[in-house]
């Protein structure tokens, strides 16, 4: 079935701030649904999204599939209960950070630890939005908000560290701004069985606007931020002319062309390795000594949790003696009472 | 002296020791005995929160009552005619527990001085200082006893002194005429694959069996000879396996695949832990990483289709209250199983009460009702159960199940039903658009329940959540439509009173005083009126499975009796509830607070006081 992005918008009027993050989010997703359903050989039927509490949670109601706006950060264990129950849906989960690593935080680890085969979209725009401007568990050190009058005074939260530290299989970021990056990023997170991680760099016009100007600005975008695409060397620049390369046991910049070091020298982004050390190096990465990486910077293959469930029963019920309720009441002991 | 064997109708025996004395199975062993033997039975597993508590300490001990009898055995029982007390701080512990008339069998061995004082005792004479001196004392050396008899078992020492328990329940065995079979069975299929503990028990329990009718300690045996009951196939059931059995036929009538979200919690853990077995059946568990995340899973499950359920305890129930709102609001069918325990916080986590009923009726925001139902008896865990799963998913909203530690843990005697004796259960469901678009909140007229349409049909697409939306399933913040809203969920809770059973009257049918009850106190509330009726008094029993709503004759039963009187292990609840239901009678109240069930005496004397 050929789907145009207009399918998978829904008659709800969208009702966040002009100017938010969300807008090119939610246009990304809908414009990458048609050619994940091309794909994948999808009906828009199958998918089901996912939501918390905060201002990106609203993003259910926008979507023409099916949906289920929940409760302040439990987001990640409805989208649990809905992928165990029926594991041919194709679920989505929308939480913010302070949805998804605040109130949350709990259900993220827990769902990334089982691999549950769902995708989480989580927009990162270091604030919170809908009770009017309290700091967030990504606001950077000293962040000045409503409740932190003096600057905060907590570290915060890098997700990816927390994607990896819960065994994550799949971790990718991107930046609202950068549909076009942000719709690639879907398909491979659709593509990806087990729980997909795409952090959104996104913008608060209202209460944090600007926090991620440094890298998502224009003129320094490409100077800033490194687009990671599996088997493709770690170049970046404006010049294309930047690059990774592994110093001993850190990560460093280097500029091709120059003391010798050419494009043969240049990291080659492996997603596939199982081992995190790399992964996690490049999601620590931070402006301005080093560009953020963007892309999908982790993607290894493993077991779902709702393939093991499946597994687990039908195994069991093929070497089953027990068929039905009215066996099941006469298993173990029983007695005649013949009078 | 050939010894004589006397007929009798109930007895009841308790086990005690300390928590890691094995006292819970051979509690569990002598069930299956008088099970197979034909008895009814009741029985009531108490035991402390600690593993292996402190030894010979009182706190540490556990206990294992089970009353048997040819007829009339509604309860574990109020007084034990045996106990079995295998440490100084069990007799301790359980001297009150024991009818004059009682006989007491003692492991000698743990009576050794320093033992005796860590319970307490500071004369050498254990019995005489709790006053027990008309009590049939039988003093017997079972752990010496047990060591000589498995002397040769090449068992390492402390294996041989664990075993000491099967030597109790040998001397039980012979002073009950029961044959030894049953238990020889448990064995060979227990230790199938150590073959050296299928001898060493059966020696044991052999050694101990003989070594009772050596002793001329025994002057009568008892004969307690099988009930009369219906014709059937039956078995022993506990409540929480009975609960979860009750989802799983619920599951099979309904064509709903079931759905356990749950986190463990002391006493509800067992119904996830059944559940877990049923993969045979297709029953999907999960267990959380937290009691939210119990429920939020089973709500997701519930909108993908499943019989969803969630089970806990009081506490976690307090954690789920959030996402119960979210089941209200989003009218999922879901079952929420809150087996209660002492509260409130943590308080006596493995003792039984019925302290949850106001946070169950009451304990969400905004207006937020639910059906609320209660088991009341370890079998009857598996129809409340069924009939729960069966208005959540009729009904289109989540039910609330009350159980309670007593008779989660306490087991029964049950008549296996046929589930085609069962009924149909039909949730609303949507295959196909009808009539043009699907409108998530519009509402079917008998029961005002809202159509299902499961994520995956095509042409259904449609968004729920925890916002107020109108029955089109938009969201808005319209006053007027969110009074409707609230309106009509409530509606649709009340509108479940037209398809429960009447309150039905036990005992006398008028009268002068009408017990009123729920739950678990059931047998002991029974017991009670049948005691009082055989004393000509006027008294019957109204026991509520159906909390809210409330049974529609629940004003024509109470208008009969010129006294009601609300019996519960709370501070008056449920007394609390119809006084703000049914304005019009007056309540009075006996209630219990003690982590303990009642007992059919303080009924009874309660009743007595009053008329």
């Amino acid at each position: 079935m050929q789907y145009t992005p207009q399918d998978f918008k829904s008659k709800q009027e969208v009702k966040w701030c002009p100017g938010c993050g969300d807008y090119p989010i939610l246009a990304a997703v809908q414009r990458a649904f048609p050619e994940i359903c091309k794909t994948l050989g999808y009906t828009k039927e199958r998918f089901v999204f996912v939501s918390g509490i905060g201002c990106a949670s609203r993003f259910p109601y926008y979507m023409d599939t099916y949906g289920f706006h929940g409760i302040h950060g439990r987001a990640a264990a409805i989208a649990t209960g809905v992928k165990v129950a029926n594991p041919t849906l194709t679920v989505w989960q929308i939480s913010g950070d302070g949805d998804a690593l605040a109130i949350g935080g709990n259900h993220f680890i827990h769902a990334i630890r089982r691999n549950i085969d769902i995708n989480i979209l989580l927009h990162n725009n270091q604030i919170y939005g809908l009770t009017k401007g309290q700091y967030s568990p990504t606001s950077k050190l000293g962040k000045v908000t409503k409740t932190s009058p003096f600057g905060t005074v907590e570290h915060p939260f890098n997700p990816g560290e927390l994607v990896l530290g819960a065994r994550g299989t799949f971790f990718a970021r991107t930046l609202d701004v950068d549909m076009k990056l942000t719709g690639e990023i879907m398909v491979a997170s659709a593509k990806h069985d087990g729980t997909a991680v795409t952090e959104i760099l996104q913008n608060c016009v209202i209460f944090n606007d600007g926090t991620h100007a440094h890298i998502t600005g224009k003129t320094v975008r490409e100077e800033r931020t490194i687009v990671l695409r599996h088997g493709e060397p770690m170049i970046f620049g404006i010049n294309r002319d930047k690059g990774l390369m592994l110093d001993g046991l850190q990560l460093k910049v280097v500029r091709i062309g120059e003391k010798g070091v050419t494009e043969k020298d240049i990291l080659v982004h492996n997603a596939q390795e199982t081992n995190p050390g790399i992964h996690m190096m490049l999601i620590n990465m931070q402006a301005p000594d080093f560009p953020v990486a963007l892309g999908v910077i982790r993607a290894v293959s493993d077991k779902t949790y709702d393939d093991n469930v499946r597994d687990q029963v039908l195994a069991v019920q093929a070497a089953a003696t027990i068929k039905n309720v009215d066996d099941l009441l006469h298993s173990g002991t029983t007695w005649e009472v013949k009078n | 002296m050939p010894h004589k064997i006397v007929d009798i109708k109930n007895v009841v025996i308790r086990f005690s020791g300390d928590s890691g004395d094995g006292m819970q199975l051979t509690g569990a062993l002598f069930t299956d005995a008088a099970a197979l033997w034909g008895n009814e039975f009741s029985t009531f597993p108490d035991f402390p929160a600690e593993i292996r508590a402190p030894q010979d300490t009182i706190a540490g001990v556990s206990g294992f009552q089970i009353h048997i009898g040819s007829v009339d055995v509604h309860t574990p029982g109020d007084l034990c005619d045996v106990l079995v007390a295998m440490n100084p701080a069990a007799l301790r512990a359980n001297a009150g527990r024991t009818k004059s008339t009682a006989t007491i069998i003692i492991d000698a061995d743990a009576f050794e001085e320093k033992r005796s004082t860590r319970a307490g005792f500071t004369t050498g004479d254990p019995i005489r200082e709790l006053k027990l001196e008309d009590r049939t004392v039988i003093y017997a050396p079972i752990t010496s006893l047990t060591k000589e008899s498995l002397k040769d078992s090449g068992l390492d020492a402390k294996a041989v002194v664990r075993s000491k328990n099967m030597f109790a329940l040998g001397i039980c065995f012979y002073l009950f005429n029961r044959p030894l079979q049953a238990t020889f069975n448990y064995f060979e299929k227990k230790f199938a694959k150590r073959p050296e503990l299928i001898a060493a028990n059966n020696k044991v329990l052999q050694d101990g069996f003989n070594y009772a009718g050596n002793i001329q300690a025994i002057h009568n045996t008892y004969n307690v000879k099988p009930a009369k009951y219906p014709k059937g196939t039956y078995r022993n059931i506990n409540g929480n396996q009975a609960t979860a059995w009750g989802f799983i036929a619920a599951s099979e009538k309904s064509g709903r695949p079931l759905f356990c979200g749950s986190y463990p919690i002391t006493p509800a853990t067992s119904i996830l832990e059944e559940l877990a077995v049923r993969k045979d059946l297709g029953v999907k568990t999960l267990q959380c990483e937290d009691e939210i995340a119990g429920i939020c899973t089973a709500i997701g499950a519930a909108f993908a289709g499943n019989l969803a359920i969630t089970t806990t305890s009081g506490p976690g129930l307090s954690l789920k209250s959030e996402a119960l709102g979210l089941a209200v609001i989003t009218e999922l069918p879901l079952v929420v199983v809150d087996v209660q325990r002492s509260g409130p916080s943590t308080g006596i986590p493995t003792k039984t009460e019925q302290t949850d009923l106001l946070q169950a009726l009451y304990g969400r925001n905004g207006e937020c009702p639910m059906v609320i139902m209660a088991s009341h008896s370890p079998s009857h865990c598996f129809d409340a159960a069924f009939w729960a799963a069966k208005l959540a998913l009729e009904h289109m909203m989540p039910v609330m199940l009350l159980s309670e530690g007593f008779i989660g843990n306490g087991s029964e005697p049950w008549r296996i039903p046929q589930m085609k004796d069962y009924p149909a259960i039909v949730p609303p469901l949507v295959d196909a658009v009808n009539d043009g678009e699907y409108f998530p909140f519009l509402r079917d007229e008998k029961r005002l329940a809202r159509r299902w349409a499961l994520p995956g049909t095509p042409g259904l697409m449609h968004r729920i959540g925890g916002l107020e939306k109108d029955n089109a399933g938009q969201v808005s913040s319209d006053p007027l439509v969110h009074e409707k809203m609230v309106r009509e969920r409530a509606a649709k809770v009340e509108r479940v009173a037209d398809f429960i059973p009447p309150l039905k009257v036990f005992g006398e049918q008028e009268g002068d005083l009408l017990l009123v009850g729920w739950g678990g106190t059931f047998g002991h509330l029974y017991g009670a009126v049948k005691q009082l009726q055989s004393e000509h008094r006027r008294v019957g029993l109204a026991h509520f499975d159906y909390i809210h709503p409330l049974p529609k004759n629940t004003a024509d039963v109470f208008k009969k009796f010129k006294t009601i009187l609300v019996c519960e292990l709370n501070n008056g609840q449920f007394a609390d509830y119809l006084r703000s239901r049914h304005q019009e009678f007056y309540y009075r109240q006996y209630n219990k607070v003690q982590g303990q069930p009642f007992m059919v005496s303080e009924i009874t004397g309660a009743v007595n006081a009053i008329l």
